[in-house]
């Protein structure tokens, strides 16, 4: 296809924009939310994630302690412990707690029923390990466990269940939302291209008449739609990134040393806006094609 | 030129519109198709540019078999043809220059030949200081005279025409003819249904009369041939 055949069908499918002017406002308008609704949502999903990974990591580490009926040997086997546990970098504390101390947390928390059990305690003595960063976690509890003497080292356990619960029902609510909203779009925008068409009748069947190809014919609608596309997904990146920014500068500052943090403004930004650009261009681009290969008998 | 072997259209709705029509059009001929309305001359019309395909028989234009002619080569048989018609078929937002240079700018013309062109045509129609009217301000004879300057704007082999003066009065239907004839003498193949007896019994050519989809006449310098 030659540049100047690229220009005409640039300025043809602007021409028709401007034609058919409340339809595109209502396709624009229609793109715009759908793709609003995406970028909130995606913005939120993020953070969410990023705070569900923060509190994962930011637990003690719960070391068992294997089990020595010596009590000599034990106890020096226990110390052995404590002082290589302090040896690993990135370890902030370790806490000591027998298993007298461990059933009286538990006889707490869930009751006297559990007294029987004072007279043969089925517990472990523990170890309560705690990083410096929440995010070595993980690393310091791997090298734990290559220590002797370590029956099981356990962390984060059923803290963030819930959240991931809730994480998982709120992203199906909104990819539900957002498929919903979507399809809509995608219909208000090849209900705008078939009216172009319609006005178009007579051009189209002299264009198929004097021997314009297929492609020729379609490409300008195929554009039309891209530009609708292109125009609803303006305001949602303007006002995402503006919005997220300003909450960003203000939330920010007032979590410092904190461990719930904001995603940082780079490259979330720029992730979102190129997904809600691009989201809008298939949008367009698919709902005219949608059009095209209806209404456009060639 | 156009050769028809044998060529049957039967629309979907059970009419048959051509019931068996065989033809030899050779280059540079001038052919009018005439027959009473409803007799299958837009059928046999739109056979040749591909806008109906025959139900059976072959439809030959310029050494291709349109029958096995795929969709989307379609356009490159149109490019070939030049196709008017009784209502126009212009662009009312289109000035007469764009009209005419609009079916140069689809298929992709070099700008400075579609200039060219273009004036060449309508200087050939006789509409060179009109160009920047609008087929609103024009007559029928002048609107019809564009139509045709389009239709030969791309040099095409030749011109087929259905009823090109239904909508013209006698004396501009006379004007119409001799751009025809002019083309004609140029070297273009010219197929032409028409209604009009007074210009086929004059301007003597090549007369097919089509009757219930068949061919029941075929003379050179033939008359009109209905009655009353
Ligand atoms: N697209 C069509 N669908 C169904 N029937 C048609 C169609 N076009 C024409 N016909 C029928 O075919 C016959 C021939 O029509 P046509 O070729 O237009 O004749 P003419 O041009 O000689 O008046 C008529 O009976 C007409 O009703
Ligand atoms: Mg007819």
């Amino acid at each position: 296809m030659r540049g100047r055949t690229i220009q005409r069908h640039f300025r043809e499918s602007l021409k028709s924009l401007t034609r058919n002017g409340w339809m595109t406002f209502a396709s624009i308008s229609a793109v715009t939310v759908t793709l609003l609704l995406v970028g909130v949502f995606t913005i939120i999903m993020m953070n969410l994630n990023k705070v569900a990974d923060d509190i994962e990591n930011d637990v003690e580490i719960k070391v068992l302690i294997e089990i020595i009926d010596d009590k000599e040997k034990a106890k020096a086997a226990e110390d052995t412990l404590i002082s290589d546990i302090k040896k690993i970098s990135g370890v902030e504390e370790v806490v000591y707690s027998s298993k007298e101390q461990e059933l009286d947390l538990l006889i707490e928390d869930f009751g006297d029923d559990l007294s029987l059990f004072e007279q043969s305690n089925p517990l472990r003595n523990v170890l309560y390990v705690k990083a410096k960063e929440p995010q070595q976690t993980a690393k310091v509890a791997e090298k734990i466990e290559k220590l002797d003497n370590t029956y099981q080292v356990v962390y984060g356990e059923g803290k963030v269940e819930k959240l991931f619960s809730f994480l998982n029902t709120s992203r199906n609510v909104g990819l539900v939302l957002i498929l919903g909203l979507l399809f809509t779009a995608i219909f208000l925008i090849s209900n705008t291209i078939r009216i172009t068409i319609i006005a178009r009748k007579e051009e189209i069947e002299i264009m198929k008449l004097v021997g314009a190809t297929n492609s020729f014919v379609r490409i300008p609608f195929v554009i039309e739609g891209m530009w609708l596309g292109i125009l609803g997904s303006i305001i949602p990146m303007v006002v995402v990134s503006v919005v997220y920014y300003n909450v960003y500068n203000i939330v920010q500052p007032r979590l410092q040393g904190e461990l719930l943090q904001l995603v940082d403004l780079t490259p979330l930004l720029y992730q979102v806006n190129v997904l809600i650009l691009v989201l809008g261009m298939f949008i367009g681009i698919w709902g005219s094609f949608m059009s095209v290969r209806r209404f456009l008998k060639i | 030129m156009i050769q028809m072997n044998n060529v049957v259209k039967k629309y979907p709705n059970g009419v048959v519109a051509a019931n068996g029509i065989s033809v030899d059009i050779k280059q540079g001929e001038f052919v009018y198709v005439v027959g009473p309305s409803g007799a299958g001359k837009s059928t046999f019309i739109k056979l040749m540019y591909r806008e109906e395909k025959p139900t059976s028989g072959d439809v030959i234009i310029a050494g291709t078999n349109l029958s096995t002619l795929k969709n989307r080569q379609v356009p490159f048989l149109r490019r070939q043809l030049g196709v008017v018609f009784q209502d126009f078929k212009l662009l009312p937002r289109l000035n007469v220059y764009e009209n005419v240079a609009f079916a140069l700018e689809v298929i992709e013309e070099h700008p400075k030949m579609i200039r060219k062109r273009v004036m060449e045509v309508l200087e050939l129609v006789g509409l060179k200081h009109k160009v920047r009217m609008f087929p609103s301000e024009l007559s029928g004879g002048e609107q019809q005279r564009i139509s045709i300057a389009r239709s030969i704007v791309n040099m095409p082999k030749v011109v087929i025409a259905d009823e090109p003066t239904g909508n013209l009065d006698p004396e501009t239907s006379w004007e119409i003819m001799n751009i025809f004839e002019e083309i004609n003498t140029r070297g273009t193949t010219i197929v032409m249904a028409t209604h009009n007896r007074e210009i086929v019994n004059t301007i003597r050519k090549r007369v097919i009369a089509i009757e219930g989809g068949m061919i029941v006449r075929d003379v050179f310098g033939g008359d009109y041939g209905y009655e009353g």
